[in-house]
């Protein structure tokens, strides 16, 4: 999916600096790197840029999600000292860098095969109807996007959507309505499988190696 | 070594050779898209699939995959026939079918290969993606619905033009090369990204729409722009240049050329001079008229004239048949005031070592520490350049600069500014002085400004002294260079188009013309100085030449001679090569060759020159200057030191080529290259405006 972002608009800053605690977790991350490949660390700076704009996000009105400024991406190439087209070329390949402000709690739905044979339209078209908004649009609060992914991994919970770094699965109409007023009153609510189930265990409890299923205290 | 066998030869290769350099020794094609030789290897386009065993089952892409021993490689089994015709038919899902109007078609890659290798139709009838045109710049038109992704671009700016703004963004159907924030490519290189582009996705903008590639007549010859002699192929339909392409030559430019050299041509066709011109003493216009007329008025106004008090410069474009007809005709009418160092240069003509470039072109990219000094080579050398950028890429060189500071796009050290600076350096025990010394092959690259200056056979001296002192000059190795500027330069000091004994340079000639010492005067193509302030106004001047510039401003004669694309001539590049520059076409109106206007107007002016062909003229010529008959060889140069007694002055270095896209008459009077100054140098613009 192409990414919607324009490099003059508005919401762009002039400038990008790293706070003082991100400053640490940056020199962390370039020192897992040899000498002179720092380039490497392009990836988790990157989402190191994202998180703290998703923190400065979150106390502002209206409230907004973590994202990447342009300012970002050259700030970035400048700290690793490389072109900053190369940065560019990176942000824009991986669909987990947003380039654009979204909101604060981004939905992606994924609706690859096992999702969608488990009824992510029905989940689609809640988050649709209940937000007002269509895909890869924001809430005008500032509290929601929604947006169409590939497989996230979580086939055997299907149908399922991330919102922000956690997973919400075995998920229906319902369900996601649900969770969509507990975010929306900015209340946490249980991440994981919303049926009630641990992990992609089957519904009924375990069926086999059910001693390694008592003693890690699944049942 | 590893040994392996492909198709059945058996091929023993370099160790690190990948498969599809292999078969090409030995003379098999695998096609490819994304691979090139000079760049680096991606391994994207997936043309150049090969079945190979021991080894997975499956196709290997041949370009990424190094030879091991004992290898079986097919390159045209039933598998890979088919994973070919796969991977071809995927590159055409949006490939748009605008042959007809691509101005590729006929040279594209990807038109031939999809006839070699392709299926004659596809099972694809989906709608084709379509994406945004970029806008590069005047010189590159981009297309980029027919981009198939190879990168070759990207990695061209990057690793040889050292302009890193290229990149591929997005991913899957969305993937597109541009450069992401919009920006011009400012490089001097950038029409090689249409050469290398195997489609019709970069194309030349000058040449758009303009010729079919089977029309044109080509023409292998040499470029004059600069002093690097780059090898081009002219290719002109009737009597009109088309286009200027880049032919291979591995010691000087590679397959590359600047942007200049390849799309000035449009200049070639405008401010021309096609017939004679004679100025009206009274009324001071300039009206046309014959050959006759023109040598009529030029024996009259000699008659009353002493030998002594004639002079000759010859300019930057010309050949050395020219500058050797010039001199012998200046001889025959008893004058020794010449000049080809329009530029002011004070540079010793006796000692080659001096004024070429001793390392040649292509060992600076073994070089492993490289002084510059008071020379941008991005501008006044692109070619030489590109090989210092490879060295500082693949070797590590390190590189530093005495003289003006410029953009280079590679880093380098800024030890100074003026021949002041450099004493010091070469005075010095450590920093770049140390590198330099302790390197196992120094080169110094002295720019042709470094010399033109008042000062200037001191500034020589002691860049001698400096490169003997810091150990550039060894016994076996000499890595002193000196970057001229013009093409025609090395050629005229060759053949000595210098002030014989008792003449007088530019500088007293062009005083002389001021003060009645001179009273005639011929310019043969030099416009790079401003004739008109500096030849006094009762000097009669007659000016050879191709294009209507500063010399013919001043002329009070005008005979109109040929361009470099429209005479045979040699020209000696800056590392004392040789080459031979071919007529493409002929010159326009009654424009003639260089020499033979000097050799009929010596007979209307009775001392005609002893040849009556271009053959005639070599063959003395080269009895004469003997290095002049072996064309494309380089030879070993004698060096010397100057004694240092004179002081240099404290004044900075000055760049010669302050606007790269405007050097010579026929970049001033082409468009494309004013197009250029507008988007490049536009900031430079605005600043003389101010």
């Amino acid at each position: 999916m192409k990414k919607p972002f324009e490099l003059h608009a508005d919401y762009q800053p002039e400038s990008f600096e790293f706070t003082k605690a991100y400053q640490k977790k940056i020199k962390d991350v370039i020192a897992l790197y040899p000498p002179g490949r720092q380039q490497s660390a392009v990836m988790p700076l990157l989402d190191l840029a994202q998180r703290q704009v998703g923190e400065e996000g979150a106390k502002a009105t209206p409230v907004y999600g973590g994202w990447i400024p342009r300012a970002a991406m050259d700030h970035i190439a400048e700290i690793l000292d490389m072109p900053a087209v190369k940065v560019y070329e990176v942000a824009t390949f991986y669909s987990m860098y947003n380039l654009a402000p979204v909101g604060k709690h981004l939905v992606q739905i994924c609706t690859t095969t096992p999702c969608w044979l488990n009824g992510s339209d029905g989940v689609v078209k809640t988050c649709k109807d209940k937000l007002g908004i269509q895909m890869n649009e924001t809430t005008e609060d500032g509290q929601f996007t929604i947006m169409e992914v590939e497989c996230l991994g979580a086939c055997v919970n299907a149908p399922m959507v991330q919102i922000n770094d956690d997973y919400y699965e075995d998920l229906t109409p319902e369900t996601m309505a649900e969770l969509i007023d507990i975010l929306g009153q900015d209340m946490k609510p249980t991440v994981g499988s919303q049926k009630g189930r641990a992990c992609s265990m089957a519904a009924s409890g375990p069926t086999v190696m059910l001693e390694g299923a008592k003693k890690a205290k699944v049942v | 070594m590893p040994k392996l066998t492909i198709n059945d030869i058996e091929v023993e290769v370099e160790p690190g050779t990948s498969i599809l350099q292999a078969a090409e020794q030995i003379g098999i094609e695998i096609p490819r898209f994304c691979y090139h030789d000079r760049l680096s290897v991606p391994a994207n386009c997936r043309m150049c699939l090969v079945e190979v065993s021991p080894g997975p089952p499956k196709p290997a892409a041949s370009c990424a995959m190094a030879c091991g021993e004992g290898m079986v490689v097919k390159t045209d089994s039933d598998m890979v026939k088919q994973a070919r015709k796969g991977v071809m038919e995927m590159l055409l899902i949006n490939h748009p079918l605008d042959c007809p109007i691509c101005d590729q078609g006929g040279e594209c890659d990807l038109q031939d290969q999809a006839v070699a290798y392709g299926y004659d139709r596809s099972r694809y009838h989906e709608n084709k993606r379509a994406v945004k045109d970029k806008e590069l710049g005047p010189l590159v038109n981009t297309v980029m619905t027919r981009c198939i992704n190879c990168t070759r671009c990207v990695r061209f700016a990057e690793e040889i033009a050292g302009t890193p703004v290229l990149g591929q963004f997005n991913r899957g159907e969305e993937a597109e090369i541009g450069t992401f924030i919009d920006q011009v490519v400012d490089t001097e290189l950038s029409g090689n990204m249409v050469d290398i582009c195997p489609v019709g996705a970069l194309t030349s903008k000058p040449y758009q729409f303009k010729a079919r590639s089977w029309e044109l007549r080509k023409t292998d010859t040499i470029d004059v722009h600069d002093a690097v002699g780059c090898n081009i192929r002219v290719d002109a339909r009737g009597r009109e240049v088309m286009r200027v392409l880049p032919r291979l030559h591995e010691e000087i430019n590679e397959e590359w050329i600047n942007d200049r050299s390849r799309f000035s041509y449009d200049g070639l066709s405008k401010a021309r001079l096609d017939r004679p011109y004679i100025r009206d003493e009274k009324t001071g216009v300039m009206s046309e008229s014959s050959w006759d007329e023109a040598f009529a008025v030029i024996k009259s106004k000699l008659a009353k004239v002493k030998g002594s008090e004639i002079a000759g410069l010859a300019g930057d474009l010309v050949s050395v048949e020219e500058m050797y007809a010039f001199k012998d005709f200046l001889h025959g009418l008893g004058s020794k005031d010449m000049d080809c160092r329009t530029d002011g240069s004070m540079i010793d003509p006796r000692v080659r070592g001096g004024y070429v470039m001793n390392s040649g072109i292509e060992a600076i990219e073994e070089a492993d520490a490289i002084l510059l000094v008071g020379v941008n080579p991005r501008y006044e050398g692109t070619l030489v350049d590109t090989r210092i950028r490879k060295a500082v890429r693949e070797n590590g060189a390190k590189v530093a600069l005495v003289g003006e500071a410029c953009d280079l796009t590679y880093r380098y050290e800024h030890v100074g500014d003026s021949p002041a600076d450099l004493e010091k350096l070469a005075k010095a025990r450590s920093g770049f002085a140390k590198i330099l010394k302790d390197a196992k092959k120094p080169v110094m690259i002295v720019g042709s400004g470094a010399y033109a200056r008042a000062d200037g056979a001191a500034v020589q001296a002691l860049c001698h002294a400096a490169a003997e002192k810091l150990k550039v000059v060894r016994k076996d190795w000499n890595g002193f260079n000196v970057l001229q500027n013009a093409a025609s330069r090395v050629g005229g000091l060759d053949i000595g188009f210098v002030p014989a004994k008792e003449g007088r340079g530019l500088a007293h000639i062009l005083a002389g013309t001021k003060d009645g010492s001179v009273k005639a005067m011929f310019l043969l193509g030099a416009d790079e100085f401003n004739a008109r302030a500096e030849i006094g106004w009762k000097c009669f001047t007659v000016y050879v030449g191709h294009h209507g510039d500063h010399g013919a401003e001043r002329a009070d004669v005008i005979l109109p001679s040929a361009a470099y694309t429209e005479q045979d001539g040699l020209y000696v590049n800056a590392e004392g090569r040789p080459q031979l520059a071919r007529a493409a076409v002929t010159p326009p109106g009654e424009a003639r060759s260089g020499w033979s206007i000097f050799r009929a107007l010596s007979a209307v002016l009775g001392k005609a020159l002893s040849y009556d062909t271009l053959a005639q003229l070599r063959e003395e010529m080269v009895k004469h200057y003997p290095h002049l008959e072996l064309i494309d060889e380089r030879g070993a140069n004698e060096w010397a030191v100057f004694d240092s007694k004179a002081k240099v002055s404290g004044d900075v270095f000055a760049l010669p080529v302050r606007n790269f896209y405007l050097t010579n008459a026929i970049c001033r009077a082409s468009d494309t290259m004013r197009k250029c100054v507008g988007a490049f140098h536009a900031s430079e613009v605005l600043e003389a405006a101010e």
